[in-house]
Protein backbone atom coordinates (compact mmCIF):
# COMPACT_ATOMS: atom_id res chain seq x y z
CA UNK A 1 0.00 0.00 0.00
CA UNK A 2 1.28 3.44 -0.89
CA UNK A 3 -0.39 5.39 1.90
CA UNK A 4 -1.77 4.01 5.17
CA UNK A 5 -3.20 5.29 8.40
CA UNK A 6 -2.81 2.92 11.33
CA UNK A 7 -4.95 3.32 14.45
CA UNK A 8 -5.09 7.10 14.37
CA UNK A 9 -6.52 9.00 17.30
CA UNK A 10 -6.99 12.74 17.41
CA UNK A 11 -8.82 14.99 19.86
CA UNK A 12 -9.66 18.66 19.72
CA UNK A 13 -10.12 19.65 23.35
CA UNK A 14 -12.76 17.29 24.69
CA UNK A 15 -13.95 16.26 21.19
CA UNK A 16 -12.50 13.00 19.99
CA UNK A 17 -12.44 13.36 16.20
CA UNK A 18 -10.60 10.08 15.49
CA UNK A 19 -10.63 7.05 17.75
CA UNK A 20 -8.54 4.34 16.14
CA UNK A 21 -9.05 5.01 12.42
CA UNK A 22 -7.17 2.83 9.95
CA UNK A 23 -7.25 2.78 6.18
CA UNK A 24 -4.90 2.36 3.27
CA UNK A 25 -4.78 3.25 -0.39
CA UNK A 26 -2.77 1.71 -3.21
CA UNK A 27 -0.96 3.63 -5.94
CA UNK A 28 -3.43 4.93 -8.51
CA UNK A 29 -6.45 3.89 -6.49
CA UNK A 30 -9.46 6.17 -5.96
CA UNK A 31 -11.01 5.68 -2.54
CA UNK A 32 -14.13 7.46 -1.30
CA UNK A 33 -14.22 8.31 2.40
CA UNK A 34 -17.86 8.57 3.41
CA UNK A 35 -19.75 9.12 6.62
CA UNK A 36 -22.07 11.52 8.39
CA UNK A 37 -21.07 15.10 9.07
CA UNK A 38 -18.77 15.39 12.10
CA UNK A 39 -17.70 11.73 11.91
CA UNK A 40 -14.04 12.65 11.40
CA UNK A 41 -13.58 12.48 7.60
CA UNK A 42 -11.74 15.79 7.22
CA UNK A 43 -9.58 15.08 10.25
CA UNK A 44 -8.60 11.72 8.75
CA UNK A 45 -7.74 13.42 5.44
CA UNK A 46 -5.68 16.10 7.18
CA UNK A 47 -3.72 13.45 9.10
CA UNK A 48 -3.12 11.39 5.94
CA UNK A 49 -1.83 14.47 4.14
CA UNK A 50 0.47 15.46 7.00
CA UNK A 51 -1.42 18.73 7.56
CA UNK A 52 -2.16 17.84 11.17
CA UNK A 53 -0.38 15.41 13.45
CA UNK A 54 -2.43 12.62 15.09
CA UNK A 55 -2.23 12.22 18.89
CA UNK A 56 -1.41 8.54 18.40
CA UNK A 57 -1.05 6.09 15.54
CA UNK A 58 0.98 6.26 12.37
CA UNK A 59 0.70 7.58 8.84
CA UNK A 60 2.94 5.76 6.38
CA UNK A 61 3.69 7.08 2.91
CA UNK A 62 5.86 4.70 0.86
CA UNK A 63 7.04 3.06 4.12
CA UNK A 64 8.06 6.39 5.63
CA UNK A 65 6.39 7.56 8.79
CA UNK A 66 5.10 11.11 8.39
CA UNK A 67 5.43 12.03 12.06
CA UNK A 68 9.09 10.98 12.04
CA UNK A 69 9.86 13.53 9.32
CA UNK A 70 10.98 17.09 9.94
CA UNK A 71 8.54 19.89 9.14
CA UNK A 72 10.68 20.73 6.13
CA UNK A 73 10.57 17.16 4.79
CA UNK A 74 6.83 17.02 5.32
CA UNK A 75 6.13 20.21 3.47
CA UNK A 76 8.43 19.14 0.65
CA UNK A 77 6.37 15.95 0.42
CA UNK A 78 3.13 17.93 0.34
CA UNK A 79 4.46 20.18 -2.43
CA UNK A 80 6.07 17.46 -4.50
CA UNK A 81 3.87 14.38 -4.17
CA UNK A 82 0.50 15.55 -2.91
CA UNK A 83 -2.22 17.68 -4.47
CA UNK A 84 -5.28 19.22 -2.83
CA UNK A 85 -8.81 20.06 -3.90
CA UNK A 86 -11.13 21.62 -1.35
CA UNK A 87 -14.82 22.42 -1.37
CA UNK A 88 -14.23 26.01 -2.43
CA UNK A 89 -11.35 26.00 -4.94
CA UNK A 90 -9.13 28.19 -2.76
CA UNK A 91 -7.59 29.74 -5.83
CA UNK A 92 -5.54 32.91 -5.59
CA UNK A 93 -8.05 35.63 -6.56
CA UNK A 94 -5.46 38.05 -8.00
CA UNK A 95 -4.04 35.52 -10.48
CA UNK A 96 -5.66 34.29 -13.69
CA UNK A 97 -6.83 30.68 -13.82
CA UNK A 98 -3.83 29.77 -15.96
CA UNK A 99 -1.46 31.42 -13.47
CA UNK A 100 -3.19 29.58 -10.62
CA UNK A 101 -2.53 26.23 -12.27
CA UNK A 102 1.05 27.25 -13.10
CA UNK A 103 1.71 28.45 -9.53
CA UNK A 104 2.84 25.13 -7.96
CA UNK A 105 5.31 24.68 -10.81
CA UNK A 106 6.62 28.23 -10.37
CA UNK A 107 7.07 27.58 -6.63
CA UNK A 108 9.03 24.48 -7.59
CA UNK A 109 11.41 26.64 -9.62
CA UNK A 110 10.11 25.99 -13.14
CA UNK A 111 10.53 28.79 -15.66
CA UNK A 112 7.46 30.89 -16.29
CA UNK A 113 7.01 29.89 -19.93
CA UNK A 114 7.43 26.19 -19.24
CA UNK A 115 5.05 26.34 -16.24
CA UNK A 116 2.38 28.13 -18.29
CA UNK A 117 2.67 25.70 -21.17
CA UNK A 118 2.11 22.74 -18.85
CA UNK A 119 -0.71 24.55 -17.06
CA UNK A 120 -2.40 25.18 -20.41
CA UNK A 121 -2.27 21.44 -21.21
CA UNK A 122 -4.09 20.71 -17.96
CA UNK A 123 -6.76 23.32 -18.62
CA UNK A 124 -7.29 21.60 -21.96
CA UNK A 125 -7.61 18.15 -20.34
CA UNK A 126 -10.24 19.54 -17.99
CA UNK A 127 -12.06 21.20 -20.91
CA UNK A 128 -11.66 24.76 -19.62
CA UNK A 129 -9.19 26.39 -22.03
CA UNK A 130 -11.61 29.32 -22.27
CA UNK A 131 -11.07 30.38 -18.64
CA UNK A 132 -7.28 30.62 -18.93
CA UNK A 133 -7.18 34.43 -18.88
CA UNK A 134 -10.01 34.93 -16.39
CA UNK A 135 -9.68 35.47 -12.66
CA UNK A 136 -11.34 32.99 -10.26
CA UNK A 137 -14.04 35.55 -9.43
CA UNK A 138 -15.12 35.56 -13.08
CA UNK A 139 -15.71 31.83 -13.55
CA UNK A 140 -18.50 29.49 -12.41
CA UNK A 141 -18.19 27.21 -9.38
CA UNK A 142 -17.77 24.14 -11.56
CA UNK A 143 -15.08 25.79 -13.69
CA UNK A 144 -13.28 26.94 -10.53
CA UNK A 145 -13.21 23.37 -9.20
CA UNK A 146 -11.82 22.12 -12.50
CA UNK A 147 -9.06 24.75 -12.21
CA UNK A 148 -8.38 23.43 -8.69
CA UNK A 149 -8.17 19.86 -10.03
CA UNK A 150 -5.72 21.00 -12.73
CA UNK A 151 -3.62 22.75 -10.09
CA UNK A 152 -3.59 19.60 -7.94
CA UNK A 153 -2.42 17.36 -10.78
CA UNK A 154 -0.06 19.67 -12.70
CA UNK A 155 2.99 18.76 -10.58
CA UNK A 156 2.51 15.04 -11.23
CA UNK A 157 1.15 14.50 -7.70
CA UNK A 158 0.97 10.84 -6.63
CA UNK A 159 -1.92 11.42 -4.23
CA UNK A 160 -4.69 13.98 -4.52
CA UNK A 161 -6.64 14.78 -1.36
CA UNK A 162 -10.11 16.05 -2.18
CA UNK A 163 -12.43 17.20 0.61
CA UNK A 164 -16.04 17.52 -0.63
CA UNK A 165 -14.85 18.76 -4.05
CA UNK A 166 -18.42 18.98 -5.37
CA UNK A 167 -20.00 20.11 -2.11
CA UNK A 168 -20.81 23.58 -3.43
CA UNK A 169 -21.97 22.49 -6.91
CA UNK A 170 -25.34 21.44 -8.36
CA UNK A 171 -25.67 17.81 -9.49
CA UNK A 172 -24.94 18.41 -13.17
CA UNK A 173 -21.76 20.41 -12.53
CA UNK A 174 -20.77 18.10 -9.71
CA UNK A 175 -21.01 15.12 -12.06
CA UNK A 176 -18.97 16.87 -14.73
CA UNK A 177 -16.23 17.75 -12.23
CA UNK A 178 -16.16 14.16 -10.94
CA UNK A 179 -15.96 12.66 -14.43
CA UNK A 180 -13.10 14.95 -15.51
CA UNK A 181 -11.34 14.68 -12.14
CA UNK A 182 -11.38 10.86 -11.99
CA UNK A 183 -10.48 10.54 -15.70
CA UNK A 184 -7.53 12.89 -15.25
CA UNK A 185 -6.35 11.15 -12.06
CA UNK A 186 -6.59 7.72 -13.73
CA UNK A 187 -4.71 8.93 -16.80
CA UNK A 188 -1.89 10.34 -14.72
CA UNK A 189 -1.88 7.42 -12.29
CA UNK A 190 -2.55 9.55 -9.21
CA UNK A 191 -4.32 8.02 -6.22
CA UNK A 192 -7.26 10.01 -4.84
CA UNK A 193 -8.60 10.23 -1.31
CA UNK A 194 -12.09 11.54 -1.98
CA UNK A 195 -14.00 12.74 1.08
CA UNK A 196 -17.71 13.03 0.36
CA UNK A 197 -21.02 12.40 2.05
CA UNK A 198 -22.78 11.95 -1.30
CA UNK A 199 -23.18 8.41 -2.62
CA UNK A 200 -23.39 9.51 -6.26
CA UNK A 201 -20.02 11.23 -5.91
CA UNK A 202 -18.52 8.25 -4.07
CA UNK A 203 -19.66 6.03 -6.95
CA UNK A 204 -16.85 7.51 -9.10
CA UNK A 205 -14.29 5.86 -6.79
CA UNK A 206 -12.96 2.30 -6.92
CA UNK A 207 -14.13 1.52 -3.40
CA UNK A 208 -15.39 3.21 -0.27
CA UNK A 209 -14.50 3.51 3.37
CA UNK A 210 -17.09 4.63 5.89
CA UNK A 211 -16.08 6.75 8.88
CA UNK A 212 -18.33 6.43 11.88
CA UNK A 213 -17.60 7.96 15.28
CA UNK A 214 -13.96 8.47 14.39
CA UNK A 215 -13.44 4.89 13.20
CA UNK A 216 -12.91 3.90 9.57
CA UNK A 217 -14.75 0.84 8.29
CA UNK A 218 -13.89 -0.92 5.08
CA UNK A 219 -17.34 -2.37 4.40
CA UNK A 220 -16.58 -4.14 1.17
CA UNK A 221 -13.82 -6.03 2.96
CA UNK A 222 -15.84 -7.32 5.90
CA UNK A 223 -18.99 -7.92 3.81
CA UNK B 1 -41.12 -9.67 0.00
CA UNK B 2 -41.55 -13.19 1.30
CA UNK B 3 -44.34 -13.79 3.79
CA UNK B 4 -42.83 -17.18 4.59
CA UNK B 5 -39.59 -15.66 5.83
CA UNK B 6 -41.42 -13.01 7.82
CA UNK B 7 -43.46 -15.79 9.50
CA UNK B 8 -40.29 -17.70 10.32
CA UNK B 9 -38.74 -14.60 11.88
CA UNK B 10 -41.87 -14.00 13.95
CA UNK B 11 -41.95 -17.64 15.02
CA UNK B 12 -38.31 -17.56 15.97
CA UNK B 13 -39.05 -14.88 18.53
CA UNK B 14 -41.82 -17.12 20.00
CA UNK B 15 -44.16 -19.98 18.99
CA UNK B 16 -47.58 -18.74 17.90
CA UNK B 17 -51.00 -19.85 16.72
CA UNK B 18 -51.98 -19.03 13.14
CA UNK B 19 -54.26 -16.14 14.09
CA UNK B 20 -51.62 -14.74 16.41
CA UNK B 21 -49.08 -14.92 13.59
CA UNK B 22 -51.43 -13.12 11.21
CA UNK B 23 -52.09 -10.39 13.75
CA UNK B 24 -48.37 -9.92 14.46
CA UNK B 25 -47.65 -9.76 10.73
CA UNK B 26 -50.45 -7.30 9.99
CA UNK B 27 -49.44 -5.06 12.87
CA UNK B 28 -45.81 -4.88 11.91
CA UNK B 29 -45.67 -5.29 8.17
CA UNK B 30 -49.20 -5.38 6.75
CA UNK B 31 -49.80 -1.61 6.71
CA UNK B 32 -52.84 -1.23 4.47
CA UNK B 33 -53.13 -4.80 3.25
CA UNK B 34 -53.87 -7.37 5.97
CA UNK B 35 -53.19 -11.00 5.10
CA UNK B 36 -56.07 -13.24 4.12
CA UNK B 37 -56.54 -16.30 6.33
CA UNK B 38 -56.15 -18.52 3.28
CA UNK B 39 -52.73 -17.01 2.66
CA UNK B 40 -51.74 -17.55 6.29
CA UNK B 41 -52.61 -21.25 6.27
CA UNK B 42 -51.21 -21.99 2.84
CA UNK B 43 -47.94 -20.35 3.86
CA UNK B 44 -47.86 -22.34 7.12
CA UNK B 45 -48.53 -25.64 5.37
CA UNK B 46 -45.73 -24.92 2.90
CA UNK B 47 -43.36 -24.19 5.80
CA UNK B 48 -44.50 -27.41 7.52
CA UNK B 49 -43.92 -29.43 4.37
CA UNK B 50 -40.37 -28.12 4.07
CA UNK B 51 -39.66 -28.86 7.73
CA UNK B 52 -39.07 -25.19 8.58
CA UNK B 53 -41.81 -25.14 11.24
CA UNK B 54 -43.40 -27.78 13.39
CA UNK B 55 -46.64 -28.05 15.34
CA UNK B 56 -45.65 -27.82 18.97
CA UNK B 57 -49.07 -28.04 20.58
CA UNK B 58 -52.66 -28.79 19.64
CA UNK B 59 -55.52 -27.55 21.75
CA UNK B 60 -58.74 -29.55 21.98
CA UNK B 61 -61.67 -28.28 19.96
CA UNK B 62 -62.58 -27.38 16.40
CA UNK B 63 -61.11 -25.16 13.70
CA UNK B 64 -57.70 -24.53 12.15
CA UNK B 65 -56.46 -22.34 14.99
CA UNK B 66 -56.04 -25.14 17.48
CA UNK B 67 -52.44 -25.64 16.34
CA UNK B 68 -49.52 -23.78 17.75
CA UNK B 69 -46.47 -23.47 15.45
CA UNK B 70 -42.80 -23.35 16.38
CA UNK B 71 -39.73 -22.82 14.23
CA UNK B 72 -37.34 -25.76 13.61
CA UNK B 73 -33.52 -25.55 13.44
CA UNK B 74 -33.84 -25.69 9.63
CA UNK B 75 -36.24 -22.74 9.85
CA UNK B 76 -33.78 -20.76 11.96
CA UNK B 77 -31.06 -21.50 9.41
CA UNK B 78 -33.39 -20.27 6.66
CA UNK B 79 -34.06 -16.97 8.45
CA UNK B 80 -30.38 -16.61 9.18
CA UNK B 81 -29.49 -17.06 5.53
CA UNK B 82 -32.17 -14.68 4.31
CA UNK B 83 -31.07 -11.94 6.69
CA UNK B 84 -27.40 -12.33 5.81
CA UNK B 85 -27.92 -12.27 2.07
CA UNK B 86 -28.08 -8.73 0.69
CA UNK B 87 -31.05 -8.01 -1.55
CA UNK B 88 -30.35 -7.34 -5.19
CA UNK B 89 -30.51 -3.55 -5.31
CA UNK B 90 -33.67 -2.51 -7.12
CA UNK B 91 -36.28 0.19 -6.72
CA UNK B 92 -38.90 -0.02 -3.99
CA UNK B 93 -36.87 -2.26 -1.72
CA UNK B 94 -37.79 -0.34 1.42
CA UNK B 95 -40.51 -2.76 2.45
CA UNK B 96 -38.20 -5.76 2.40
CA UNK B 97 -35.33 -3.90 4.00
CA UNK B 98 -37.56 -2.58 6.76
CA UNK B 99 -38.85 -6.08 7.45
CA UNK B 100 -35.33 -7.45 7.60
CA UNK B 101 -34.21 -4.79 10.06
CA UNK B 102 -37.20 -5.30 12.34
CA UNK B 103 -36.79 -9.08 12.33
CA UNK B 104 -33.05 -8.84 12.95
CA UNK B 105 -33.75 -6.67 16.01
CA UNK B 106 -36.55 -8.92 17.15
CA UNK B 107 -34.38 -12.00 16.98
CA UNK B 108 -31.33 -10.36 18.55
CA UNK B 109 -29.19 -10.40 15.41
CA UNK B 110 -26.75 -7.61 14.44
CA UNK B 111 -29.02 -5.24 12.50
CA UNK B 112 -26.21 -2.72 11.98
CA UNK B 113 -24.22 -5.30 10.05
CA UNK B 114 -27.20 -6.10 7.87
CA UNK B 115 -27.50 -2.39 7.01
CA UNK B 116 -23.76 -2.11 6.31
CA UNK B 117 -23.80 -5.17 4.06
CA UNK B 118 -26.71 -3.74 2.12
CA UNK B 119 -25.01 -0.36 1.89
CA UNK B 120 -21.88 -1.95 0.38
CA UNK B 121 -24.04 -3.83 -2.14
CA UNK B 122 -25.85 -0.63 -3.15
CA UNK B 123 -22.60 1.26 -3.64
CA UNK B 124 -21.18 -1.59 -5.68
CA UNK B 125 -24.08 -1.30 -8.10
CA UNK B 126 -23.81 2.51 -8.09
CA UNK B 127 -20.16 2.26 -9.14
CA UNK B 128 -21.09 -0.12 -11.93
CA UNK B 129 -23.82 2.23 -13.19
CA UNK B 130 -21.44 5.20 -12.96
CA UNK B 131 -18.88 3.36 -15.10
CA UNK B 132 -21.55 2.52 -17.65
CA UNK B 133 -22.76 6.10 -17.60
CA UNK B 134 -19.36 7.71 -18.16
CA UNK B 135 -18.70 5.42 -21.10
CA UNK B 136 -22.15 5.79 -22.64
CA UNK B 137 -24.21 8.16 -24.75
CA UNK B 138 -26.84 10.53 -23.41
CA UNK B 139 -29.56 7.87 -23.35
CA UNK B 140 -27.32 5.58 -21.27
CA UNK B 141 -26.54 8.48 -18.99
CA UNK B 142 -30.18 9.29 -18.36
CA UNK B 143 -31.17 5.68 -17.77
CA UNK B 144 -28.25 5.13 -15.41
CA UNK B 145 -28.98 8.41 -13.60
CA UNK B 146 -32.55 7.33 -12.97
CA UNK B 147 -31.34 4.16 -11.29
CA UNK B 148 -28.60 6.03 -9.46
CA UNK B 149 -31.04 8.51 -7.89
CA UNK B 150 -33.24 5.65 -6.65
CA UNK B 151 -30.26 3.82 -5.19
CA UNK B 152 -29.10 7.03 -3.55
CA UNK B 153 -32.51 7.41 -1.94
CA UNK B 154 -32.29 3.85 -0.60
CA UNK B 155 -28.84 4.58 0.75
CA UNK B 156 -30.03 7.65 2.59
CA UNK B 157 -32.75 5.55 4.13
CA UNK B 158 -30.16 2.93 5.17
CA UNK B 159 -28.06 5.66 6.81
CA UNK B 160 -30.98 7.21 8.60
CA UNK B 161 -32.13 3.81 9.84
CA UNK B 162 -28.61 2.97 11.03
CA UNK B 163 -28.60 6.21 13.00
CA UNK B 164 -31.95 5.32 14.59
CA UNK B 165 -31.33 1.64 15.31
CA UNK B 166 -31.26 2.02 19.08
CA UNK B 167 -34.57 3.85 19.05
CA UNK B 168 -36.10 1.28 16.71
CA UNK B 169 -34.78 -1.61 18.82
CA UNK B 170 -36.55 -0.12 21.84
CA UNK B 171 -39.83 0.09 19.91
CA UNK B 172 -39.59 -3.38 18.38
CA UNK B 173 -38.68 -5.16 21.60
CA UNK B 174 -40.78 -2.97 23.84
N1 LIG C 1 -9.89 22.39 14.50
C1 LIG C 1 -10.87 21.85 15.24
N2 LIG C 1 -11.13 22.33 16.47
C2 LIG C 1 -12.11 21.79 17.24
N3 LIG C 1 -12.90 20.75 16.87
C3 LIG C 1 -12.68 20.23 15.65
C4 LIG C 1 -11.67 20.74 14.77
N4 LIG C 1 -11.70 20.01 13.62
C5 LIG C 1 -12.70 19.10 13.78
N5 LIG C 1 -13.27 19.22 14.99
C6 LIG C 1 -14.36 18.35 15.51
O1 LIG C 1 -14.00 17.01 15.32
C7 LIG C 1 -15.11 16.24 14.86
C8 LIG C 1 -14.81 15.66 13.48
O2 LIG C 1 -14.71 16.73 12.56
P1 LIG C 1 -14.41 16.53 11.02
O3 LIG C 1 -13.20 15.69 10.86
O4 LIG C 1 -14.36 17.89 10.41
O5 LIG C 1 -15.69 15.73 10.52
P2 LIG C 1 -16.33 15.58 9.05
O6 LIG C 1 -15.33 16.08 8.07
O7 LIG C 1 -16.65 14.14 8.92
O8 LIG C 1 -17.58 16.41 9.05
C9 LIG C 1 -16.28 17.18 14.87
O9 LIG C 1 -16.96 17.03 16.10
C10 LIG C 1 -15.65 18.54 14.77
O10 LIG C 1 -16.47 19.52 15.37
MG1 LIG D 1 -15.42 17.65 6.64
Amino acid sequence: MMLSAVELTKSFGSTQALSGASMSIAAGEIVAVMGPSGSGKSTLLHCLAGIIRPDAGQVLYRDQELSAMSDGQRSALRRGEFGFVFQFGQLVPELTCLENVALPLRLDGHRRKDAQRRAAEWLDRLEITDVAGKRPGEVSGGQGQRVAVARALVTGARVVFADEPTGALDSLNGERVMRLFTDAARTSGAAVVLVTHEARVAAYADREIVVRDGKALDLARHA
Amino acid sequence: MSIGQAFLGLLESQPRHGYDLKRAYDERFGSDRPLAYGQVYSTLSRLLKHGLVTVDGVEPGEGPDRKRYAITPAGVADVEQWLQQPEKPEPYLQNTLYTKVVLALLTGRPAAELLDTQRAEHLRLMRELTRRKTGGDLADQLICDHALFHLEADLRWLELTAARLTELAGKVRG
